[in-house]
């Protein structure tokens, strides 16, 4: 029998083994604590984050499938739903990032073909050290990519958006989230509640191997130490030529209607999924783990059932269409498996052959693993070492070259070519091409995609930062001109037992949750990483946005680069910048503040639907919302995007003012936009407007009284192409 | 006019490539099962992108082995119009109906990138509705797509005419030898390359280029 000291090394506390030896009414053996451990672990069980995550908004019309399930879902046109999820893979890329970043798709990706979704969309994020100082990070990052895109290119989903930030903290915790996307018809949706007594259990994909055990899930419930490198046996490996067929395999299946229920192998392997399959469906299963196809012939019952090898679907199927399930995995070279039975028990167990192995109670499993209060306690010293310093020059044109060459605002192109973002023929909108990516669908419309976080403002204020993160997403689904259906979020925190990082998750839980109240967005699911920690302190709180909208017309998508000379050039936005938390401010080597100011969330959905209704009726030749470096740093982007230079007159402004309103930042709050005088003018009658000049010529020429910043487009473009030098 | 895609275990672009064809008017196309040796009576055949068997081995080293890949072989010999697209073209080379090898780009990244393609031959079942030197916009997206052949081989291709497509000068994205995008057997019908024609047949999704190589076969095969 294990002891209460192998229980401690699995992750459990003291009373948690007590509840355990409680429930089972004895003390568990090695194959119940290895599944209790994963099943009670940060990771499954989201022991500090559950209660919190009850405050998020998750109902709405268009919603088709909720939280709970592999992902959740929003109809569309024509009887369609998109589905939707982001999920991280931190910990397992900072100690491989090959293999981690690519595994982190391959797992996300069968959340989506889960619940009967095509895959048609991948978006990252990405947050890594400063590049320019820690070849580790430029190390992490170019491995990452190769990764992300060797999985996506392989298994051919399109890697169509995404954002990527630099800055200290994630020096020794860097964070890998992806986002996948899939669509289905409304009725080909199957969910995961194993049903019908007597009913199958059949594994399929790839054989289990010793790979990974404990990967996802001892990886994801800790703080990551100096003995990373030890750990690098748990991080799982890809394969995606298995997962292609396995995919394909899978949406047959279900097209055929073979499938009671489906649910992935992903974090703490067969034991998860078997027991949420059968607490959803209120059954119990009894697995045979003899039967279960291996990659090394001598595994224990426990390493099977705890096994993180990837590339795996569980299935209930009716006995009488078991011949036909097998066959269909014959035609895709797919191992597929009769392993188990529902039983009408509520437990879980596991046999080896005749021999009973393990016997739980599904219930304790998955819904009394004991969850935690937070508390939460607001940390007045700073938490974050001050940037270094990079920048002394006050001259605006030099800041504006030095600000479009920081490794936070450069053009990602040198790494976004890496990824396939056109199979499947849908991908309207490119990177770099728009704000969001669009994607058309069959009957002419389109649903559009962005990710979004700054944890740099998050860190000064949880809650506003989170609020910033959810509008400036929404924004930028205006400047293709997509209504917001739904949103995704991955919460990266630091040790949530510390009450400072306590804090800032419940604030930023608030933030989220008010944001999408305010816009009428339902959260959809999601995934929380905690322990994101190491050393030298916790990372920058982050929360990802995903956020999916949806056009009518995928021909009027909006673009995000001026491309008709002559266009007026206008200002739209209730635009009140701050230096505070800028890029400016960090270059400078200026300490983060306490505090953001406050977002007027009303105000700023009405500018967010004036410009996404003028995009939609092709008013617009283009909208890009104010982000990362501020006004210039837009009106320089959207140059570059459409290779026409422009000249501004923003009025004369005091000088002491002069730097916030060309650089400082107020995510989600401002467009510059283009267009005929009239299309400006229409804009102007529902949220004010500054018309400032006109495109044309091959230099960005801005006026402000005596001040006059001057930059050819050969001079942006060398400047915004600095990561190119990073990432030879 | 019936095109056939084949599909392999591990291909991509194949729903593309039959999506493509079937913006040609009057033309169907169908996939072809790699396991299938029969090739369903089509006019044309498409090997698509991807990675067929994982690419493992070598790319497109295990797919020249397929059954299908027996019958399109024979399907060539008889004059039969076949199209390697990325990863087919890999296939095509493997499968000796092309001249030549691709090999790992330069800088051994993935790239996904819109190129300019320079038609150098504008005759032939494939690029017959093209004019000499017309450049197209169309998307390369691979890590193994650098031509390569011995000088003799390269010297008789030009002799010949079989280099039917070249990289815009300056435009080379992955170090092909003379900048070549696209080869043709030396019968004519059978064409490689490495751009993804099946990509710009909308201008919805940034060009319709593309469309020119399979109205092109079209065109060939009704006049044939």
């Amino acid at each position: 029998m294990p002891t209460l000291e192998q229980a401690r090394a699995l992750g459990l506390t003291e009373s948690e083994f007590e509840l355990i030896c409680d429930k089972l009414e004895r003390e568990p053996n090695e194959v119940e604590l290895a599944v209790f451990s994963l099943l009670w672990s940060e990771h499954c069980a989201y022991k500090h984050s559950k209660k919190l995550l009850r405050e998020l908004p998750t109902s709405g019309p268009r919603l088709a499938l909720g939280p709970g399930e592999n992902a959740g879902a929003v109809t569309i046109a024509g009887d369609m739903v998109v589905a939707f999820k982001v999920e991280s893979h931190n910990h397992p890329s900072a100690v491989e990032p090959f293999q981690g970043a690519a595994t982190g798709v391959g797992g996300i990706l069968r959340d989506i073909f889960a619940i009967g979704a095509r895959p048609i969309a991948v978006l990252d994020s990405l947050r890594f050290g400063e590049p320019a100082e820690s070849a580790r990070s430029r190390y992490l990052l170019d491995h990452a990519v190769a990764g992300i895109g060797h999985y996506g290119n392989s298994i051919g989903v399109p890697t169509v958006g995404g954002e990527l930030y630099f800055d200290g903290p994630y020096e020794q915790n860097c964070l890998v989230n992806a986002m996948a996307v899939g669509l289905a018809h409304a009725d080909g949706l199957i969910r995961s509640a194993a049903t019908g007594i007597g009913n199958l259990v059949v594994l399929f994909g790839a054989s289990t191997g010793r790979d990974g055990i404990g990967g996802a899930s001892v990886l994801a419930s800790a703080e990551l130490d100096e003995q990373d490198a030890s750990k690098r046996p748990s991080v799982q490996v890809g394969d995606p030529f298995a997962e292609k067929k396995l995919l394909e395999c899978s949406l047959e299946l279900l097209e055929r209607g073979l499938l009671v229920a489906l649910q992935d192998l992903g974090a703490a392997g067969l034991s998860s999924a078997s027991a949420e399959m059968a607490s959803k469906g209120e059954v119990g299963l009894d697995l045979d783990v003899g039967r279960v196809p291996l990659r090394e012939a001598d595994m224990a019952p426990f390493e099977i059932m705890v096994s993180e090898s990837q590339e795996r679907m569980l299935c209930v199927v009716e006995p009488a269409q078991v011949d036909e399930v097998l066959a269909v995995c014959s035609t895709w070279e797919v191992l597929g498996s009769t392993i188990g039975t529902v039983t009408d028990t509520r437990r879980l167990r596991v046999f080896e052959g005749d021999e009973l192995a393990g016997d739980m109670p599904v219930e304790a499993l998955v819904d009394d693993c004991p969850l935690y209060d937070l508390k939460g306690n607001i940390e007045k010293r700073p938490i974050y070492p001050r940037p270094p310093r990079v920048l002394t020059t006050s001259d605006p044109r030099e800041i504006l070259l030095a600000l479009l060459a920081s490794p936070n605002i450069a053009s990602r192109r040198p790494l976004f070519e890496q990824y396939d973002s056109i199979v499947q023929s849908r991908t309207v909108r490119r990177p770099e091409q728009a704000d969001a990516a669009v994607l058309a669908l069959p009957d002419g419309s389109a649903i559009a995609v962005s990710i979004d976080g700054s944890g740099r403002r998050v860190a000064c204020s949880p809650y506003t930062g989170t609020i910033e993160a959810v509008l400036e997403c929404a924004a930028n689904l205006a400047c293709v001109g997509a209504t917001p259906l739904g949103l995704t979020n991955c919460l990266n925190f630091g040790n949530p037992e510390k009450p400072g990082v306590a804090w800032q998750l419940e604030e930023s839980v608030r933030g989220l949750s008010h944001a999408c109240r305010a816009l009428e967005i339902p959260v959809v699911g999601g995934n929380v990483s905690l322990y994101n920690e190491s050393g030298d302190g916790p990372i920058y709180p982050t929360p990802v946005v995903g956020m999916v909208g949806e056009l009518r017309s995928a021909s009027r998508a909006g673009r995000m680069g001026f491309s008709r000379e002559g266009d007026s050039v206008g200002f739209v936005g209730p635009f009140s910048p701050f230096m505070a938390a800028s890029e400016l401010a960090k270059l400078r080597g200026e300490e983060l503040t306490l505090g953001l100011a406050p977002v007027d969330i009303p105000a700023r959905r009405e500018t967010i639907e004036a410009v996404r209704d003028a995009v939609r009726t092709a008013k617009l030749t283009s909208a890009h919302d104010v982000a990362e470096g501020g006004f210039v740093v837009c009106v320089a982007e959207s140059c570059l995007a459409g290779g026409l230079g422009v000249t501004l007159d923003i009025g004369e402004i005091y000088e002491d003012e002069l730097e916030r309103i060309l650089f400082g930042e107020s995510p989600g709050a401002g467009f510059v936009v283009s267009g005929s005088a009239e299309a400006l003018e229409r804009v102007g009658r529902r949220v004010p407007i500054d018309v400032l000049g006109s495109v044309g010529g091959d230099t960005l020429d801005v006026t402000s009284g005596t001040v006059r910043i001057s930059a050819t487009l050969d001079e942006l473009r060398e400047a915004h192409g600095a990561l190119a030098v990073l990432f030879p | 006019m019936k095109f056939g895609v084949i599909r392999f275990p591990g291909s991509c672009d194949e729903v593309d490539a039959v999506l493509a064809c079937e913006r040609v008017p009057g033309a169907s196309a169908q996939l072809l099962w790699h396991g299938d040796p029969d090739l369903h009576g089509v006019d044309a055949v498409v090997v698509p992108g991807g990675f067929s068997y994982g690419d493992y081995l070598r790319v497109g080293a295990i797919a020249r082995f397929s059954p299908v890949m027996e019958s399109v072989i024979e399907f060539s010999r008889e004059g039969g119009l076949v199209l390697g697209i990325c990863n087919g073209f890999q296939v095509l080379c493997e499968a000796g109906l092309l001249p030549g090898a691709l090999l790992p780009n330069v800088d051994l990244r993935f790239l996904c990138r819109q190129v300019a393609l320079e038609v150098v031959r504008a005759e032939g079942p494939f690029t017959g509705g093209c004019v000499a030197g017309e450049m197209l916009s169309i998307p390369v997206k691979h890590t193994t797509g650098r031509y390569y052949a011995p000088p003799d081989v390269l010297q008789s291709l030009d002799a010949h005419g079989q280099i039917v497509l070249k990289y815009a000068r300056d435009g080379n994205p992955n170090g092909s030898t003379n900048d070549i995008a696209g080869v043709r057997n030396a019968a004519g019908n059978v064409l490689g390359l490495m751009p993804h024609p099946e990509h710009a047949v909308d201008e919805l999704t940034g060009s319709t280029d593309g469309l020119k190589i399979f109205t092109s076969m079209a065109d060939a095969h009704a006049d044939a």
